[in-house]
């Protein structure tokens, strides 16, 4: 899920020298290279596309230079926020009695989000590997892989990965006779988006209610059974070990001067070819659009989420922002998960915001004030609207609510609740008002449906 | 009911993969609905047993998550997608049509007929982290990508009667509760089925090849052609 840290929104220390723009506007497959191999999932198609070389190069050097490699990579935060991963590894305290965790945010469930179950069911030995060089990096013994509970074949595919990594000798004790040892599990979840907030996480998976906890302490000081904790995002940690086989350098000449590498574009809705598209960062929507197929046949774009639903929306204005933390920043919403979704002209703006509102009440976890009761104040006078029954008040009363929410909430979940609402008002108004003058939604549901002509005819 | 004595084996087991005994808390209620088909009284006892905490303290945890379940499902639990992508898409329709044929509503199991081997419920579900394979159901946890409103109602009725249907990206689905026991961490040897990815997740890498392959012709035609003239070449 997306909820974006408000401490890290706009950090530019990325440490890093990258080249400036290259690459934009071609695919550059990484993480995605090698999910058409024919049982892409197993070690045995990974070692033979290269897998575990990158391993052999991390214990072959510091954990210190592995974290000044991450760091020079660029790489950051592919979870929402978009923090610089290093510089979150470095944030470990240097002396502690206590042991350190590694524990990977695999919680997948920002609306609009897809890129880590794929990789996950097609590579997920490109997780476990990542696992172990970061383990390494930050001296973990133990690390953890929270996936989200309802996914059954991904939690398999990760299960049988990690059985597969210990019969190798990649994870356990003593490994490739580094004199490193690592313990991972895979952990399955119940079901709540607010799990993917991290402290959430954490604790639900120290068996709790997952609601989050106040920071600080951060996680790297008091996460993980109050000891000292990295949480990174799936695709973040998956991206390690390229970029050690590949060289810091390598990684940091690809995407924008600070927002460096490749990320997974999940392009989704009305396309002619929804999927994933894995490019350098500050690629634009009209360049992915172009790779795939387009807005589908005979429809035009209408409003479209750079990062998922917690990301204020885009219309076709902003079809040439380049999908970089910065300038989608700069754009007025947020890059997030690179989850495009696509809607044309033929679906109800208003109907899509009520519902991802929905969304927001029913996942609220209940620990503040703000979010609890304001996600429901929000659903109700947006319904109202869609109905036709309120009145142009209405409009003003909920900027007034997500004012209220916004910066107010315990964590992001809350504010990300407010961005559909605000940006759509801001670009569609007079849609709202049409649904009082013409008593009801104008639009026709089945319209926007993939099988449209089916149900038309 | 009560907790077998093979099931509370398995519950300390699961305690026993973490650092700390009350981690294993979330797999092991998902072992307890395996075991019993929903988190049961009977169950949270057990699972305030193995880790010294109180069954009012289990409670608290297993009613925060959506998956657990404190009444029965179906062998079959069918999760149609109706966040706004896939609402859109045609998951509200596909939702419509299914509450229709089965005659029940969000969160309620369809009685079993006559005839029918399995039963099966219905819910709506938020996203589930694949929206370019919109609209999308889930039935215990596995994908069925693409649906419409007609094919799902196939689906389901397949299902009823015991056929066996395979997951778009998995292997022919199991029931609830075995599915529960995989959630748990108990392998059922199922992980090589299916494929490695959906098409919409490999659409990227296509166009990518697509590219080089232009890349590399227009490469070839540009090359100089040693030894050859233009009409040499062309004979």
């Amino acid at each position: 899920m997306t909820l974006p840290d408000a401490s890290a929104n706009g950090s530019s220390a990325n440490g890093s020298s990258a080249t400036g723009p290259s690459g934009t506007g071609a695919l550059m497959p990484v993480l995605t290279a090698n999910w058409g191999l024919e049982r892409a999932w197993t070690l045995a198609s990974y070692a033979a596309f290269g897998g575990y070389q990158a391993l052999d190069v991390a214990l072959g050097m510091t954990p210190e230079d592995v974290v000044e490699t991450v760091k020079a990579s660029g790489l950051r935060g592919r979870g929402g926020a978009g923090f610089p991963t290093g510089m979150k590894w470095g944030f470990l305290p240097a002396e502690s009695e206590k042991p350190r965790y590694l524990v990977v945010n695999a919680d997948e469930s920002e609306p609009g989000t897809c890129k880590d179950i794929p990789l996950m069911m097609a590579s997920p030995h490109t997780l476990v590997e990542g696992v172990i060089i970061s383990s390494y990096a930050i001296k973990a013994n133990r690390a953890f892989i929270y996936v989200r509970g309802e996914v059954l074949h991904v939690i398999r595919r990760l299960q049988a990965a990690v059985r597969e990594a210990y019969a190798a000798g990649h994870l356990g004790t003593d490994i490739h006779g580094s004199g490193y040892d690592l313990e991972l599990v895979v952990h399955a979840g119940a079901g709540a988006y607010i799990c993917g907030e991290e402290t959430a996480l954490l604790d639900s998976l120290e068996g709790r209610r997952g609601q989050p906890r106040l920071r600080p302490p951060f996680p790297a000081v008091a996460g993980l059974y109050a000891s000292p904790t990295v949480i990174n995002n799936a695709e973040s940690i998956a991206s390690v070990p390229a970029i050690l086989k590949n060289g810091a350098e390598w990684f940091a000449a690809m995407g924008t001067e600070k927002s460096n590498g490749v990320g997974i574009f999940s392009l989704s809705g009305h396309v002619t070819r929804p999927g994933q598209y894995e490019a350098p960062l500050g690629i634009t929507l009209r360049e992915l659009l172009d790779l795939a197929g387009g807005v589908r046949a005979g429809h035009e774009l209408k409003f479209w989420t750079p990062g998922g639903s917690s990301t204020p929306l885009f219309t076709a204005e902003h079809l040439d922002v380049p999908l970089d933390f910065e300038s989608v920043a700069a754009a007025g919403s947020m890059l997030g998960t690179r989850a495009l979704q696509i809607f044309d002209e033929t679906v109800c703006v208003v109907r899509a915001v009520l519902r991802w509102t929905e969304f927001y009440k029913h996942e609220s976890c209940g620990k503040c004030t703000p979010c609890r009761e304001g996600t429901y104040w929000l659903a109700q006078v947006l319904a109202r609207l869609e109905q036709g029954h309120g009145s142009e008040d209405d409009l003003d009363l909920l900027l007034d609510q997500c004012d209220n929410i916004l910066g107010r909430s315990f964590c992001a979940l809350g504010d990300g609740a407010t961005s559909p609402i605000t940006s759509s008002i801001k670009y569609f108004r007079q849609e709202y008002l049409d649904h009082l003058t013409h008593g009801g939604c104008p639009f026709d549901p089945a319209a926007s449906t993939l099988f449209a002509q089916e149900v038309l005819a | 009911m009560t907790i077998s004595e093979e099931t509370r084996s398995e519950l300390r087991d699961i305690a026993g993969r973490y650092p700390q005994a009350r981690s294993g808390l979330l797999p092991m209620l998902h072992l307890v609905q395996s075991a019993e088909g929903s988190v049961t009284p009977a169950g949270i006892e057990a699972c305030a047993e193995v880790l010294g905490l109180t069954p009012a303290e289990v409670s608290a945890v297993a009613t925060f998550y959506t998956m657990y379940k404190r009444h029965r499902v179906g062998d079959f639990h069918v999760g149609v997608c109706t966040n706004t992508l896939c609402a859109v898409m045609g998951g509200d329709a596909i939702l419509a049509r299914l509450e229709e044929h089965l005659g029940v509503g969000n969160d309620e199991v369809a009685p079993k007929r006559q005839g029918d081997q399995y039963s099966v419920s219905l819910e709506h579900v938020e996203c589930n982290a694949a929206c370019d394979f919109a609209p999308v159901v889930m039935v215990n946890w596995e994908f069925l990508d693409n649906q419409t409103p007609d094919g799902l109602v196939r689906t389901v009725e397949a299902l009823r009667a015991g056929h066996p249907v395979a997951s778009t990206r998995g292997p022919r689905i199991c029931t609830w509760r075995q599915a529960e026991r995989v959630l748990a961490g108990f392998d059922d040897g199922l992980a090589d089925e299916g494929p490695a990815a959906g098409p919409a997740s490999l659409a990227g890498l296509q166009v990518h090849a697509t590219q080089a392959e232009i890349a590399g012709l227009v490469q070839l035609a540009d090359a100089p052609r040693h030894g050859l003239t233009n009409e040499e070449y062309d004979a």
